[in-house]
């Protein structure tokens, strides 16, 4: 068991456990907090896999931004403190079967593919995938479009939920 | 790396499986969002490991991953103003009891 | 050239028929017109042939015949045609006479010429009118028949019927003018329907003439089957009449010819009203007067006659000149009968028409006997002589009645014109009519020498007498006696003595066109018995010749030979006719009333009671029959019953199939039932759509799965 494997292992087992707890957890802000864990597992996962930036945007995104507006929804949701009631529905079994049977299938499917069990390859030397990022997303040869496209997406995200908001007051 | 690919897919898989059990059983609005973003947390696991495993000099995987951090921001900022803005007409926030577009 | 004549004869009175019917109905000028000419054209056309006839030697082997196939039945041919030979000539000539006087006089029997009654309706005898005069006197005369042009179409289709059957060759055409003159019987009976008398008595003309048309029919399909022909000149010759005699028959032991000649003598039976179907005549009084001196005097009855002349070789085929055949033996013993059957009842009759009517039947009894004892001549003889006299004597009768009519309208009585009790008198009264029909009525009785009845009658009892017909020689005699007794009767109580009643008080002599057939009628009722004075007759005989029986006797194979003279016959029917005579004036000289009349016994009559035991007898079971078992159970519960059970079965059905069937399986399974599901699965299957999004991914995701699954393995398992 080589170290990266270790971590690996640590990082799934509190990305499992932390997205379990998010679904089943009765407390909303709970919920919340333990998708931070689950995030936070994720980045760590990033960084294994040499994609320090993705690390680094995951916390800062993703744990900054998108829990802690979950966390202000679910406090902005509520007109008592308390979650009341049972937070699953009556049918949950049927979710549940349908998560394990796709869960099934899919590993099904990945583990028949050929050669699914190789090792990561090595980077070649003098790439520094930093730069190369960086030079894809904004060059034109490289992916300038799509970036320019997802932040006219977050343009219009970011006046949208403004205005939804907002409400009639405006 | 030591680790295989499959380990890393058989672990994004099962994040996503969490996650579409999220969505599909809980009954607060904002709870199906947190199952949505656990999905998209998976995605971004699957993309960016085929990235490092399969040709690490192409950023594809890992511009892939960036939009979709964007998209799922967006998504969750639209999609919370709009729970808010059901709650304040209908004061739930209960995905069943929002069923005006029916029969 | 006579040949078509001959085939014209019937022809002009069928024309004025339609002609009459169709065009000149509302023109009583017209229409007599009409009738007269065409009965005065066949009158014309009978002399023509009749003089040609007579020029003709030998005529009986040499007759005027034509014919042509008509028929086509199988490798033959039925033959129709006309025929003129001795018989059928003479008598042409007294239809030709008679018809045409009758006619004559109708136009003044029916008052043509005087105004319409103001009451009279179409159906009902007229009258009488109010006919105010320049005094201002108001009176009452007789008014025209209503229905004048129809009478004249009906007798010019009856006159049409009569030449038909005469000039004949054969028993099919002759079977023709037979049937037509029974529908015009009925027609003229019932001329006046509006009178129920009327009505029934030609239904019981009809049907009574019809009982014994079937017996012919019967005959005369043996006939054809027998000998494969209809045609008179066929049948008569010797090697068929030879065979019909020889072949037996199983009814009775008789051969063929003796039953077709039974079967075609029943038909005579019926329509010469001999016993037992003689019940129709009498109440053929109901027409009028022209229609009782034309149909049963004259012409139609004398039609039955005529056919079993025209038979004589076929009923006397197996006959050997002395003991009769069982068939004649049957005819002669009906023709006596009925002679004196019926001779009983006239001497109890009041109304003077029914006397003449059994005169009429004891009449034709006479001839029929004549022929049942073999003398053909006779019989022929007295068939010429009765329609000229017995026509006199019922247009006498009309004179007589048309004059007391006169004096009831002017006297207003309302008595009976036809009773001869309240008659007396007339002889002052109406004389012309008193000389004619005291010639008439002598005839009848055969007075001697001066009258034709005297000559024909006296053969028909030597003939009689001479074959050793004892018993039908007395029986004979007795009913000449009756005849000349109830024929004097009639005249004394008509003529003699003072009026009884005001409207004989009053009666007054009728017009010429009345008294002119009565004139020359009787001219033949004197003269026609002289052209058969026997030869050996005392003092008279050979002066002339026999013509008749010579002419006459002609018409048969081996023509006869007159009987033996012997004075007994003779005596006899000099006897019975003046003591008659002289009986009958001297006891009725004196009568005044029914009651003083001795001879009103009721069993005579009421005609020995014959028509109530038919009436119980024959027609109530027969309404019986036709009410209760026909129509009612026949007819209604059977056969209708059977359309009704259809009918119900049919609704049944009908119920059935749409309340089982129909409703049930296609309206409601099919058609509600489709509704039904549709709409139940769609109110059911809505409820998909619930709005709830968990729900509809938690569907989406299982069939993604389910689909997914699928795929997989179909490719996995296939590729």
């Amino acid at each position: 068991m080589t170290p990266d494997q270790i971590i690996f292992l640590i990082s799934a087992v509190l990305i499992l456990v932390s997205a379990l707890m998010v679904v089943i957890t009765h407390n909303l802000v709970h919920a919340a907090l333990w998708l931070v864990a689950a995030l936070f597992g994720v980045a760590v996962l990033f960084a294994i896999l040499n994609a320090s930036f993705l690390a680094v945007v995951q916390v800062v995104v993703y744990i900054g931004a998108i829990a802690v507006l979950f966390v202000f929804a679910v406090m902005l949701t509520r007109k008592e403190l308390r979650d009341r009631g049972t937070q699953t529905r009556a049918n949950w079994w049927i979710p549940a079967l349908l998560g394990v049977l796709i869960l099934a299938g899919l590993a099904y499917l990945i583990l028949g593919q050929p050669d699914v069990s190789r090792t990561a390859p090595a980077i070649p030397a003098g790439v520094d995938t930093l730069r190369a990022l960086g030079t894809a997303l904004v060059s034109p040869d490289g992916y300038a479009l799509p970036f320019e496209a997802a932040s006219v997406l977050l343009l219009a995200a970011l006046v949208g939920a403004v205005y939804v908001a907002v409400g009639r007051k405006s | 790396m030591s680790i295989p690919l499959s380990w890393y897919l058989i672990l994004a898989a099962a994040l996503f499986c969490i996650g579409l059990f999220g969505v599909l059983s809980r009954k607060n609005a904002i709870a199906i969002l947190l199952g949505i973003e656990l999905m998209l947390n998976a995605v971004n696991i699957n993309l960016v490991a085929f990235w490092r495993y399969l040709d690490p000099s192409r950023m594809a995987g890992q511009v892939f991953a960036i939009i979709v951090f964007a998209t799922a921001a967006a998504e969750v900022a639209v999609g919370l103003a709009l729970i808010i803005s059901v709650y304040r007409r209908r004061s739930t926030i209960l995905a069943d009891e929002i069923d005006l577009m029916k029969w | 050239m006579e040949k078509i004549i001959l085939w014209l004869l019937p022809l002009p009175p069928l024309l004025a028929f339609f002609v009459i019917l169709v065009l000149t109905n509302k023109n009583r000028a017209l229409s007599h017109g009409l009738a007269i000419g065409a009965a005065g054209l066949s009158w014309l056309g009978t002399m023509i042939i009749f003089v040609r006839a007579l020029g003709i030697p030998q005529f009986g082997k040499n007759v005027i015949e034509s014919g042509f196939n008509w028929l086509p039945t199988g490798s033959t041919w039925l033959q129709i045609g006309v025929l003129l030979d001795p018989t059928s000539a003479v008598t042409l000539f007294f239809v030709a006479w008679t018809i045409l006087m009758i006619f004559v006089y109708s136009i003044g029997y029916h008052n043509y010429g005087q105004p319409a009654g103001e009451h009279d309706q179409k159906g009902l005898p007229p009258g009488g009118a109010m006919v105010t005069d320049e005094h201002g006197h108001a009176h009452k005369v007789p008014s025209v028949e209503p229905m004048y042009s129809r009478f004249f179409a009906f007798i010019c289709l009856f006159a049409f019927g009569m030449y038909t059957l005469v000039v004949s060759n054969n028993l099919l055409t002759l079977f023709v003018g037979w049937e037509i003159m029974g529908l015009c019987s009925y027609l003229l009976i019932g001329f006046w329907y509006a009178k129920p008398a009327a009505r029934d008595a030609a239904v019981k003309a009809f049907m009574t003439t019809r009982v014994g048309d079937v017996f012919m029919l019967l005959g005369i399909a043996f006939l054809y089957s027998a000998t494969g022909t209809l045609s008179f000149r066929e049948i008569f010759r010797p090697v068929v009449l030879h065979v019909l005699a020889t072949t037996v028959t199983p009814f009775f032991g008789l051969s063929a010819a003796g039953l077709i000649g039974l079967l075609i003598f029943i038909g005579t039976v019926g329509k010469s009203a001999q016993f037992p179907l003689h019940v129709w005549l009498p109440d053929a009084m109901e027409g009028p007067t022209p229609v009782s001196a034309m149909i049963h005097a004259a012409t139609m009855v004398s039609a039955g006659v005529y056919l079993v002349v025209r038979m004589f070789p076929l009923i006397t085929a197996d006959f050997n000149g002395q003991t009769l055949t069982p068939t004649m033996s049957a005819i002669a013993f009906i023709g006596t009968f009925t002679a004196l059957f019926a001779a009983t009842i006239a001497v109890a009759q009041n109304d003077i028409k029914k006397v003449l009517a059994y005169s009429t039947i004891s009449q034709l009894g006479f001839m029929i006997a004549a022929v049942g004892v073999g003398a053909y001549v006779a019989a022929v003889f007295h068939l010429v002589t009765h329609a000229f006299f017995k026509a006199l004597l019922f247009l006498g009768s009309g004179s007589v009645i048309h004059g007391m009519q006169h004096g009831a309208l002017h006297s207003g009585d309302e008595a009976d014109p036809q009773d001869m009790f309240n008659m007396g008198g007339l002889r002052r009264k109406m004389p012309l009519t008193f000389w004619t029909f005291l010639i008439g009525g002598f005839a009848l009785s055969g007075f001697p020498i001066l009258t034709a009845g005297f000559w024909s009658k006296d053969e028909i009892l030597a003939e009689a007498f001479g074959n050793g017909h004892w018993v039908i020689f007395a029986a004979l005699a007795t009913a000449a006696f009756l005849t000349a007794f109830y024929t004097m009767r009639q005249i004394t109580l008509t003529f003699f003595g003072p009026p009884r009643s005001q409207a004989a008080e009053h009666a007054s002599e009728t017009p010429w066109t009345m008294t002119v057939p009565l004139i020359v009628l009787a001219v033949f009722a004197v003269g026609f018995g002289w052209l058969g004075i026997p030869e050996q007759f005392p003092i008279l005989g050979g002066i002339l010749p026999n013509w008749f029986h010579a002419f006459v006797g002609g018409t048969l194979q081996t023509p006869p030979t007159e009987p033996l003279f012997n004075f007994i016959p003779l005596l006899t029917s000099l006897g019975v006719s003046l003591i008659g005579l002289f009986c009958g004036w001297w006891v009725y000289r004196g009568v005044r009333s029914p009651q003083t009349d001795f001879l009103q016994i009721p069993l005579l009559k009421n005609k020995y009671y014959i028509d109530e035991i038919y009436n119980r007898l024959l027609v109530k079971p027969a309404m019986w029959i036709s009410e209760q078992f026909t129509y009612l159970f026949l007819d209604r519960t059977i056969i209708d019953g059977l359309l009704h059970s259809v009918a119900r079965l049919a609704l049944f059905l009908g119920g059935a199939f749409r309340n089982y069937v129909d409703k049930p399986v296609i309206n409601g399974l099919i058609g509600d039932g489709t509704a039904t599901v549709v709409k139940v699965s769609g109110f059911n299957l809505r409820k998909i759509q619930a709005g709830r999004i968990q729900y509809y991914m938690i569907v989406s995701i299982t069939v993604l799965v389910i689909i997914a699954a699928l795929l997989y393995f179909l490719h996995f398992l296939l590729a």
